[in-house]
C-alpha cells in the first residue's frame, strides 16, 4: 500500500509548506564552543601560577604595613577625675559643662614618621551602623536650602521646640564628635591641617555651600559639636567627615593632617579636650596618629590572607602533582 | 455484560471493573474510542432499510447499550425548537455563538490577570514581603527598591499575557464576522457567525466550514448523506459520512416551514456522542452521533447540507475540547521544594538568631538606651518626654525578627521560578527545532505542550508504549491470505497496471502487492478453488464500512478510487480485494457495486450488524444478483471459530487455523471471513425481528445484538486474512538505545499474545536469549498461582546465574513477562498487585497484550505508585489517553489515529524513535542543566544571604545592610541572573555524538546524580565558606581603619557578584561566546550598576565607590576574595574528577581527547563505575 504513495498523491499535499525547522548550528545545538578540560597539567599551572601570583603581593603587603608607623592611646579612661570610678559619675563628669575637661597626653614617637601624618580620633562600641542611627538624617536638606523643612527621617531631632527645623537635623548631625586635639613638640605647637579631610565630592556635590546650620543644637540634650552658623555645611569638614557613617562599631575618622615629618623619640604632649561622651555606653575613645602606604594603614590581615592563599595553592599544586605520578589515569 | 467482560477482556471495559472510575480519572474519551491494537479494529455498521447506515458512532455506544436509547430526562434535557429561535432561547437563555478564547477585556485585565498571576505562592510571599516592608517601623528598604522586583516580574508577565489575549482576541474577530448562510423568515440570507442562535437553520455549502454544532435536516444528496472531514476537530483527515433522517430529508425549509422539537443531552466534550429525539410531524425519531455535525468540520463532496443549530458558541464540542495542556510539575522541582524547606528553616533560623542576640543586646543595654547617640530612645522635642520610636522590649524583639525576613527575603530563591521558566522556554525552543524529531511524513516538528516538565526527560526509568501506531506504522498492510484451506502468501510487487482489472479509468490510489497465483485463480470462478476465492473477495468488499471516492488525477483517462473509512485495516482489506479484481465502485446505504473483474455487479445491502466487542465480528447481509440472499461475516479468530461450521470441511478448517497460526506469529493481524447463504424463511425471520430491533427505542443495540447471533451460526469458512502492521523506522534500534539506557520498555497492546510476542521479536524488545514469563490465566486462583511460581522461578534464575558467572552474569539470564489483559482484571486492583510489581521489576521486558485503555492506566499506575521512578508514557490513539495522564511525561505520537492522544499529551512527536534523541540527549541536558541551576541559585541566594548576616552581626543586630537597598534588589534581577539562565538554556555537558553512541550516560539522570540531598548539602557547606570569606576578608582588611559604610558595601557587593559569577564560570563546560558574554557581562553590568548608584548624590553612598576603588586594597581584597573563595572548591573538584569521576566526566574527556585515547577504553571504564563497589 505505501508504495503507492509517492506519485498519486493529491498535489495539495506538495504545496503544503513544509514545517521543517531551518537548519542553523545556532537551533541543533552546535555553536563551536572551547570545552576547558581540568587537565593534570592545566591544574598544576593554574595553582602554581595563583602561588606566583598571590606569595610576592602578601610578602610585600606585609612589608608595607610594617613600614607604617602608628601610634595609638586611648584616653577616654584616663581624661576623667580619677575619684570617678563609677558609671554616674563618669557620665556625671562628662555632662557638667563648666568643668575643665582639658586633659594632657605625651608620646615619645617610636620612629620616624614622615608627613603627611594622619591624625585619626578611634571610637570602639560606638554603632554607627545602628539602623535607628543611620537613617536618622536628610541628604536633601544638606545640598539644597530650599529643602530644609526635608526633615522627615530626622526624628528625634528634626525640628526645635519652635517646630523650627533643624539644620542639619538628625541623629548624626546632632551627635557629632567634638573632642579636640592639639599637638606639640617641645612646647612647639604643631599644627594640624583640617583642610581637606573630607572627600571632595562631598564638599562639592553633596553639603551646599550655601546652606548654613539652624537651629543646631539648640534644645535640652547636646548630642555633641556645635556648628558655627556663619560657616556653610560644605566648610564644616568635621561634620562632613562625621556623616560619613562609619562601616563597624570600631571606627576611625580623620581628624587633620600633621604637615611636618616627626623623628624618632620625639616628645609629643597632646591637650586633649575630652567633650564627648562615651560613658553613657562604655565607648572607647583613642587617639591615632599614622604614616600610610599604598596600603593603607597598619594592617598585615591582607598580607597574611595572600600568602595563606599563595601557600595554599603551591600545597596543592605539590600534593596534586604527587598524586598525578602515583596514580597515574 | 459484566458476566462477558470476565472471560474476555476486551476494549470496553465496564467502569469500575477494572478501576474505579470514580476514584481514577474518568475520562469520557477513554472510553469513547477503541483500541488500534485489537485485531479487527472496532468498526461501525448501520442498520438498513429505511433506515441509514448509522456511522461513526463510537461514542453512543461506549456509554453503554442499555443507556443510549433510554428517554432523556426532561430535565437534563435541551430542548430546541427547530426554525424557532426565539422560543428555543426563550426559557433558557443558550449560548450564542459568539467565541470568547481572549481571557480578559480591557477592563478586566488588570484586576484578571493580577488575580491570576498571584495564584503563584512565590508571588504572594513576594507581595507580603513587599507590604511588610511599607511599614513605617519596618522599612528596611526603600519604598521602590522593595517593590520593583515584584512589580518587574508582574509586568512582564503581563505584557505577556496581553499580548496573547490579543492575538486571541483578533482570532476569535476574525472567527465570529465570519459568514454563514441562515434562514430567516424563509430565506436564506447571510449572516454572522456570532449571530446565530440555537434553533436557527442553517445551510452550509461544500468545502465551507461549519460555524455550529448542527443536526443535520437534509443534504443534497438523495439519501441524505452528508461527507465532513474532522481534521480541525480530531485530526483525522480521512471522510466521515453524516445522514440526515428521512422525515426531514425531503423537506425543503424554503418553501414549507419546518417545525419540530429536538430534545438533546446537555453540552459536553464527547466529540464521539451524541444522543437526541427529534418530534417532528408527530413522529418521535431518534438521532445519534451521525446526524449532529460539529463546528469546525468541513463539509466535503456534499453540495450542501442544511441542519438545525443546537450547540452554538462555547457551548460547542469543539470549544469545550479547547482545552489547555495538563500541568504537571516536574520531578526536580517536587525534590526542590523539600530543599527549599531547608532554605525556609535556615531563614527562619537566621532571623531567630538575630532577634534573640537583639533582644539581649537591649535587655544589656537597657539603662544607656535613653541617652545613646545612636540609638536616643527618649525624643525630648515635645515637653513631656517620650520614646521616640520603641515599642518595648518584646515588640522591638518582634520588629527585628520581621525585619530579618525582609532582608533575608532571597534566601528563598523567589527568581528561580522565573529563571526555570525562562530556561524551559529556551529548551523547548530548542527541542522543537531539532531537525532530528521533524517527521517528513507527517510534516510535523516536535510540540512542547507542557512547559514544565522538560527535565523529567532526563530521568525516565520506565517507558509505556502502545504498540499500533507507535511502535507499528498503523499504516495496514495486506499481506497474506488463506482461502479454502490454501495459503497464499507469495505477494510480489504488481506493476502492470491492467492486470489489477476495472478497466483502464480506475484505479485504486494504493498499490498492493498480489500473489501471482491468486490472481490467476480469482479470474477463474469455476474452479472449487475460484469459488472459495470468489466468496472471499465479495466478503472482503462488502462486509465493511468503506466509502469509495473517486478522485480525478490529470490524466482525464484515469481515476483513482480512495477507499475512505475509519479502519485501517478495513482499508487494507478493500484495497487487497480491489487489487484481486473486486473493485467496491459505489455504497450508499442500500446497496453496493463491486466491479468484478471488469464486470459491474450490484448487490443489495439488506442488512449490517455493526462490530461490537463482544461479538467480535461483523456481518452484512447481501443480496446477491444471483438472488440468494447471504451472510458475510468477518471477525476476529477466536470469536469466528465458535460461530463456524464445524462438520463441514474439518480439514480445511485445519488448515487455516494452522495457517493462522503462522501468520500471527509473523506479526501480522489476522482475520477470519465466514460466510452462509439464507434459506427465504430464514431470510423473513431474520428481517421482521431486524425491523423490529432497529426501529425500537429502547435497548436497541442489545436487541440488534441479538438478531446478530442469532443469525451469525453455522457459517462456512471462506478463510483468513493476514495483514502487516509495519514497523516504524528505526524501531528496534530505538529500543535497543533505550534499553541500553537503562530505561525499561513496556508494551501494551490490544493484541493478541502472538502477534504481540512477534512484534516483540522483531523490535528487538525480545531476544531468543531471554526466558519468558506467559501469564494468561482466567481466574484469581491461577493468577495467583502462575505469579508465585513466576517469582520462584526468577529466584532461582538469578541465584543460578550468581552461583556460575557472578555479577556479570546478569546479561546471560533476561527474563521477559508476557501477561495479558484478562489476567491483569485480576490481579491489578487486588492484593496480587504487589506480586506483580515484585515480578515485573525483576524482568527486563515486560509485554501486556489484550489490555484495555483503563488497564494500560492501571499497569502504569502499578509502577507509578510503587517507586519514585520516573514513567513515560507514549501512545498515538483515544485509547492511551489515559496512560499519557497517567504517568509522568506522556507522549502523543501525532500519528494516524487522530489527536486524542497528542492533546492529551505532555509532549508530542512524529515518530516513536524520536525518543531516542529526545531523552538520550535533550532530556540529559535538560536535566544536567536544570539540576545544576537549581543548586547554584540555591547557593547565589544563600552566600549574599549570609554575607548580608555576618554583617547585621555587627551593627548591634538591627539589619543595617552596608550593601545598598538597591543592589540587594538588583542582586537577583540583574548582577547574577543572566548567565544561570543562559548556561540552563545552553550548556551541554557532552556532545549529541557522544550521548548516542553511550546510552548508558542516561543513567547519571536516574541515579539522581546530579541534583540530591547530598549535593544540596555540600554546596550549601561551599556556600557558608565562600560567604565567609566574601564578608571577613574585608571586614579584617579594613578594621579599624576610617572606612565608611557605603564603601565597603560596595566592595561586598561586588565581591559577592564576581564570586558568584566566577564560581559559575568554574562549572561551565562549553564556553559560546553568548556564555562569555553573559557571564563577564554581568559583572561589568554590576560595575555600571554600582557606578550609578554611586553618582545619585542625594543616596548617603555618594561618590563612594570611586574614592574606593582609587585604592589598592580594594582590589586586592576583590582578587583575594575570588581566589581564596574558590580554591577549596576547586580542589575538591579537581579531586572529585580525577579520583572519582564519573561516566559523564570520562566520557567528557573521551570527547576531548578522542585522539589520543581510544574510546573503547573509556567504554570499559564506564561499565565498572555503572557498577559502583560496594563499601
Amino acid at each position: 500500500m505505501s508504495s503507492g504513495d509517492g506519485s498519486s498523491e493529491p498535489s495539495s499535499k506538495i504545496s503544503k509548506i513544509s514545517k521543517k525547522p531551518r537548519y542553523s548550528r545556532f537551533t541543533q545545538q552546535e555553536l563551536p564552543a572551547c570545552k576547558p578540560i581540568l587537565t593534570p597539567g592545566l591544574v598544576i599551572t593554574i595553582l602554581i601560577s595563583l602561588a606566583i601570583i598571590f606569595i610576592p603581593i602578601g610578602l610585600s603587603s606585609i612589608s608595607a604595613s610594617e613600614n607604617v608607623v602608628e601610634l595609638v592611646d586611648r584616653y577616654d579612661d584616663v581624661c576623667i577625675p580619677s575619684n570617678s570610678s563609677n558609671h554616674d559619675e563618669k557620665i556625671g563628669f562628662i555632662q557638667d559643662a563648666a568643668t575643665n575637661k582639658t586633659c594632657f597626653r605625651t608620646w615619645i614617637v617610636p620612629k620616624k614618621m614622615n608627613h603627611p601624618i594622619f591624625v585619626y580620633y578611634q571610637l570602639d562600641n560606638f554603632y554607627q551602623n545602628h539602623r535607628r542611627y543611620v537613617k536618622s538624617r536628610s541628604d536633601h536638606q544638606l545640598w539644597s536650602p530650599k529643602s530644609e523643612r526635608a526633615t522627615k527621617l530626622c526624628e528625634p531631632e528634626a525640628q526645635n521646640d519652635d517646630d523650627k527645623p533643624i539644620v542639619p537635623c538628625g541623629l548624626i548631625a546632632w551627635s557629632l564628635f567634638n573632642d579636640t586635639y592639639r599637638f606639640s613638640r617641645n612646647d612647639d605647637a604643631i599644627e594640624i591641617n583640617k583642610k581637606d579631610i573630607a572627600w571632595g565630592s562631598d564638599r562639592t556635590k553633596k553639603f551646599g555651600s550655601d546652606v548654613y546650620p539652624k537651629n543646631f543644637q539648640t534644645r535640652g540634650l547636646i548630642g555633641g559639636a556645635k556648628l558655627n552658623e556663619s560657616i556653610p555645611l560644605s566648610q564644616q569638614e568635621d561634620l562632613i567627615v562625621w556623616m560619613r557613617t562609619a562601616a563597624l562599631p570600631s571606627f576611625r575618622k580623620l581628624y587633620g593632617r600633621i604637615e611636618t615629618d616627626l623623628e624618632a623619640n620625639d616628645k609629643i604632649t597632646i591637650e586633649i579636650q575630652n567633650n564627648y561622651n562615651t560613658y553613657s555606653f562604655n565607648g572607647r575613645k583613642k587617639l591615632v596618629i599614622s604614616t600610610t602606604t599604598w596600603i593603607g594603614g597598619k594592617n598585615d590581615f591582607l598580607g597574611r590572607m595572600y600568602m595563606t592563599v599563595g601557600g595554599t595553592s603551591l600545597f596543592f599544586a605539590i600534593a596534586f602533582s604527587i598524586l598525578f605520578v602515583i596514580k597515574p589515569r | 455484560m459484566d458476566s462477558n467482560s470476565q472471560t474476555e477482556i476486551n476494549d470496553y471495559q465496564v467502569p469500575g471493573f477494572i478501576l474505579n472510575s470514580s476514584s481514577r480519572r474518568s475520562i469520557s474519551s477513554i472510553q469513547s474510542k477503541t483500541s488500534g491494537g485489537h485485531s479487527i479494529r472496532e468498526v461501525s455498521f448501520g442498520e438498513l432499510g429505511s433506515k441509514p447506515i448509522r456511522h461513526g458512532s463510537r461514542g453512543a455506544d461506549s456509554e453503554g447499550f442499555s443507556a443510549s436509547y433510554k428517554e432523556i430526562n426532561d430535565d437534563d434535557a435541551r430542548l430546541i425548537y427547530i426554525n424557532d429561535p426565539e422560543r428555543t432561547n426563550e426559557k433558557f437563555e443558550f449560548a450564542g455563538n459568539s467565541i470568547r478564547t481572549g481571557k480578559y477585556s480591557v477592563l478586566t485585565f488588570l484586576p484578571r490577570n493580577l488575580f491570576e498571576q498571584f495564584h503563584r505562592v512565590a508571588y504572594i510571599y513576594f507581595l507580603v514581603i513587599a507590604i511588610l516592608n511599607q511599614l513605617p517601623q519596618l522599612a528596611v528598604f526603600g519604598r521602590g527598591a522593595s517593590i520593583l522586583p515584584l512589580a518587574f516580574v508582574l509586568l512582564v508577565t503581563a505584557i505577556k499575557d496581553a499580548y496573547e489575549d490579543y492575538r486571541r482576541h483578533r482570532s476569535d474577530k476574525i472567527e465570529n464576522s465570519r459568514l454563514a448562510w441562515v434562514l430567516v423568515n424563509e430565506q436564506f440570507q447571510h449572516i454572522r457567525w456570532k449571530e446565530i442562535r440555537v434553533g436557527e437553520i442553517i445551510k452550509v455549502s461544500a468545502n465551507e466550514t461549519l460555524p455550529c454544532d448542527m443536526v443535520l435536516l437534509s443534504t443534497s444528496e438523495t439519501t441524505g448523506v452528508a461527507y465532513v472531514q474532522t481534521t480541525n476537530l480530531d485530526g483525522e483527515s480521512n471522510l466521515k459520512t453524516r445522514y440526515a433522517k428521512q422525515e426531514t430529508q425531503m423537506k425543503n425549509p424554503e418553501n414549507e416551514k419546518i417545525s419540530g422539537l429536538i430534545k438533546c443531552e446537555k453540552p459536553n466534550r464527547n466529540i464521539y456522542g451524541f444522543q437526541a429525539n427529534m418530534d417532528i410531524d408527530g413522529k418521535r425519531v431518534s438521532l445519534g452521533p451521525s446526524n449532529i455535525i460539529l463546528r469546525g468540520c468541513e463539509l466535503k463532496n456534499t453540495e450542501w447540507a442544511i441542519g438545525v443549530a443546537v450547540f452554538a458558541g462555547r457551548e460547542t464540542k469543539a470549544m469545550l475540547n479547547n482545552s489547555g495542556a495538563p500541568s504537571k510539575r516536574s520531578q526536580l522541582e517536587t525534590r526542590m521544594n523539600r530543599e527549599i524547606i531547608f532554605l525556609s528553616i535556615f531563614l527562619v533560623a537566621l532571623c531567630v538568631i538575630v532577634s534573640i542576640c537583639h533582644g539581649v543586646w537591649l535587655r544589656n543595654h537597657k539603662d544607656e538606651l535613653d541617652l545613646m547617640q545612636f540609638y536616643r530612645k527618649k525624643d525630648y522635642s515635645e515637653s513631656d518626654v517620650e520614646n521616640y520610636n520603641y515599642y518595648g522590649w518584646g515588640m522591638e524583639i518582634f520588629f527585628v525578627f520581621l525585619m530579618s525576613v525582609i532582608v533575608f527575603q532571597i534566601m528563598i530563591p523567589i527568581s528561580l521560578y522565573i529563571s526555570m521558566e525562562l530556561v524551559r522556554v529556551g529548551q523547548a525552543f530548542f527541542m522543537i527545532r531539532d531537525n532530528r524529531m521533524y517527521d517528513e511524513a507527517s510534516n510535523s516538528r516536535f510540540q512542547c505542550r507542557a512547559l514544565n516538565i522538560n527535565e523529567d526527560l532526563g530521568q525516565i526509568k520506565y517507558i509505556f508504549s502502545d504498540k499500533t501506531g507507535t511502535l507499528t506504522e498503523n499504516k495496514m498492510e495486506f499481506q497474506c491470505a488463506s482461502i479454502g484451506g490454501i495459503d497464499y502468501s507469495n505477494a510480489k510487487d504488481s506493476n502492470e497496471d491492467g492486470q489489477t482489472g476495472g478497466g483502464p479509468f480506475l484505479r485504486p490510489k494504493m498499490k498492493v502487492k498480489v500473489d501471482r497465483g491468486l490472481l490467476n485463480i480469482s479470474k477463474n470462478k469455476h474452479t472449487s478453488e475460484g469459488r472459495y476465492v470468489n466468496d472471499f473477495f465479495i466478503a472482503l468488499a462488502a462486509c465493511n464500512t468503506i466509502v469509495p471516492l473517486t478522485v480525478d488525477t490529470p490524466d482525464p483517462a484515469v481515476k483513482l478510487i480512495d477507499y475512505q473509512g475509519e479502519s485501517p485495516d478495513e482499508q487494507a482489506l478493500v484495497y487487497a480485494a480491489a487489487a484481486y479484481g473486486y473493485m467496491l465502485i459505489e455504497r450508499t446505504s442500500g446497496h453496493i457495486v463491486i466491479d468484478i473483474q471488469g464486470e459491474r455487479q450490484r448487490f443489495d445491502v439488506l442488512g449490517l450488524h455493526e462490530f461490537d466487542s463482544d461479538r467480535k465480528r461483523m456481518s452484512v447481509i447481501l443480496g446477491c444478483p444471483d438472488k440468494t440472499v447471504k451472510v458475510f461475516v468477518k471477525g476476529a479468530d477466536t470469536s469466528m471459530f465458535s460461530v463456524i461450521d464445524r462438520s463441514l470441511n474439518l480439514n480445511m478448517l485445519k488448515a487455516t487455523e494452522d495457517h493462522l497460526h503462522a501468520y500471527s506469529s509473523k506479526g501480522l493481524r489476522t482475520l477470519v471471513v465466514g460466510m452462509r447463504e439464507l434459506s427465504p424463511s430464514e431470510f423473513e425471520q431474520w428481517h421482521s425481528s431486524y425491523e423490529s430491533a432497529s426501529t425500537a427505542l429502547m435497548g436497541r443495540a442489545a436487541l440488534l445484538r441479538k438478531v446478530a447471533s442469532n443469525i451469525e451460526h453455522h457459517l462456512s469458512l471462506l478463510g483468513a486474512s493476514g495483514i502487516e502492521d509495519k514497523l516504524q523506522q528505526g524501531v528496534p534500534e530505538a529500543i535497543e538505545s533505550l534499553r541500553k539506557a537503562g530505561i525499561n520498555v513496556w508494551v501494551l497492546t490490544g493484541d493478541k499474545q502472538e502477534t504481540a510476542i512477534s512484534i516483540g521479536y522483531s523490535s528487538k524488545l525480545l531476544t531468543s536469549a531471554m526466558t519468558q514469563i506467559v501469564i494468561n490465566n482466567n481466574s484469581k486462583d491461577s493468577c495467583r498461582k502462575s505469579l508465585q511460581d513466576a517469582l520462584i522461578m526468577c529466584k532461582k534464575l538469578s541465584t543460578d546465574s550468581d552461583a556460575t558467572s557472578g555479577g556479570s552474569g546478569n546479561r546471560a539470564n533476561q527474563l521477559a513477562l508476557i501477561i495479558d489483559g484478562t489476567s491483569l482484571v485480576y490481579i491489578l486492583d487486588t492484593d496480587l498487585e504487589e506480586q506483580l510489581f515484585e515480578l515485573s521489576s525483576k524482568c527486563n521486558v515486560v509485554l501486556c497484550c489484550r489490555v484495555a485503555p483503563l488497564q494500560k492506566a492501571g499497569i502504569v499506575a502499578l509502577i507509578k505508585n510503587r517507586t519514585d521512578d520516573m514513567t513515560l508514557a507514549i501512545g498515538d490513539g483515544a485509547n492511551d489517553v489515559s496512560m499519557i495522564q497517567m504517568a509522568d511525561v506522556g507522549i502523543g505520537i501525532s500519528g494516524q489515529e487522530g489527536r486524542q492522544a497528542v492533546m492529551a499529551s505532555d509532549f508530542a512527536m512524529g515518530q516513536f524513535r524520536f525518543l531516542v534523541p529526545l531523552l538520550l540527549v535533550h532530556g540529559h541536558w535538560n536535566y544536567q542543566r536544570m539540576s545544576y541551576m537549581i543548586l547554584y541559585n540555591f547557593y547565589r541566594n544563600a552566600v549574599f544571604v549570609l554575607v548580608l548576616f555576618w554583617y547585621v552581626l555587627f551593627t548591634s543586630f538591627t539589619l543595617t545592610t552596608a550593601i545598598t537597598d538597591w543592589s540587594s534588589v538588583l542582586y537577583s534581577v540583574i548582577y547574577t541572573s543572566v548567565p544561570t539562565i543562559v548556561i540552563g538554556v545552553l550548556d551541554k555537558d557532552l556532545s549529541r555524538t557522544s550521548l548516542l553512541k553511550h546510552p548508558q550516560l542516561y543513567g547519571a539522570g536516574q541515579r539522581q546524580e546530579s541534583y540530591n540531598g547530598k549535593l544540596f548539602w555540600v554546596t550549601m557547606l561551599d556556600t557558608l565558606w565562600q560567604s565567609i570569606a566574601a564578608f571577613f576578608v574585608p571586614l579584617l582588611a579594613y578594621w579599624g581603619s576610617d572606612i565608611d559604610g557605603s564603601s565597603l558595601g560596595d566592595l561586598w557587593t561586588l565581591a559577592a557578584v564576581i564570586m558568584v559569577n566566577i564560581h559559575l564560570a568554574m562549572d561551565v563546560i562549553r564556553w559560546y561566546r553568548i556564555t562569555h558574554a553573559a557571564i563577564w557581562g554581568s559583572i561589568v553590568a554590576t560595575f555600571v550598576c554600582v557606578m550609578v548608584i554611586d553618582v545619585l548624590p542625594f543616596l548617603p553612598g555618594y561618590w563612594a565607590f570611586f574614592r574606593i576603588a582609587g585604592t589598592g586594597l580594594f582590589w586586592l581584597c576583590l582578587l583575594g576574595i575570588t581566589i581564596g573563595a574558590l580554591v577549596p572548591r576547586f580542589v575538591v573538584k579537581v579531586f572529585v574528577q580525577y579520583c572519582r569521576p564519573d561516566d559523564i566526566q570520562i566520557a567528557r574527556e573521551a570527547e576531548k581527547f578522542r585522539n589520543s585515547r581510544d574510546p573503547q577504553d573509556a567504554q570499559i571504564e564506564m561499565n565498572q563505575v555503572l557498577d559502583p563497589p560496594r563499601t
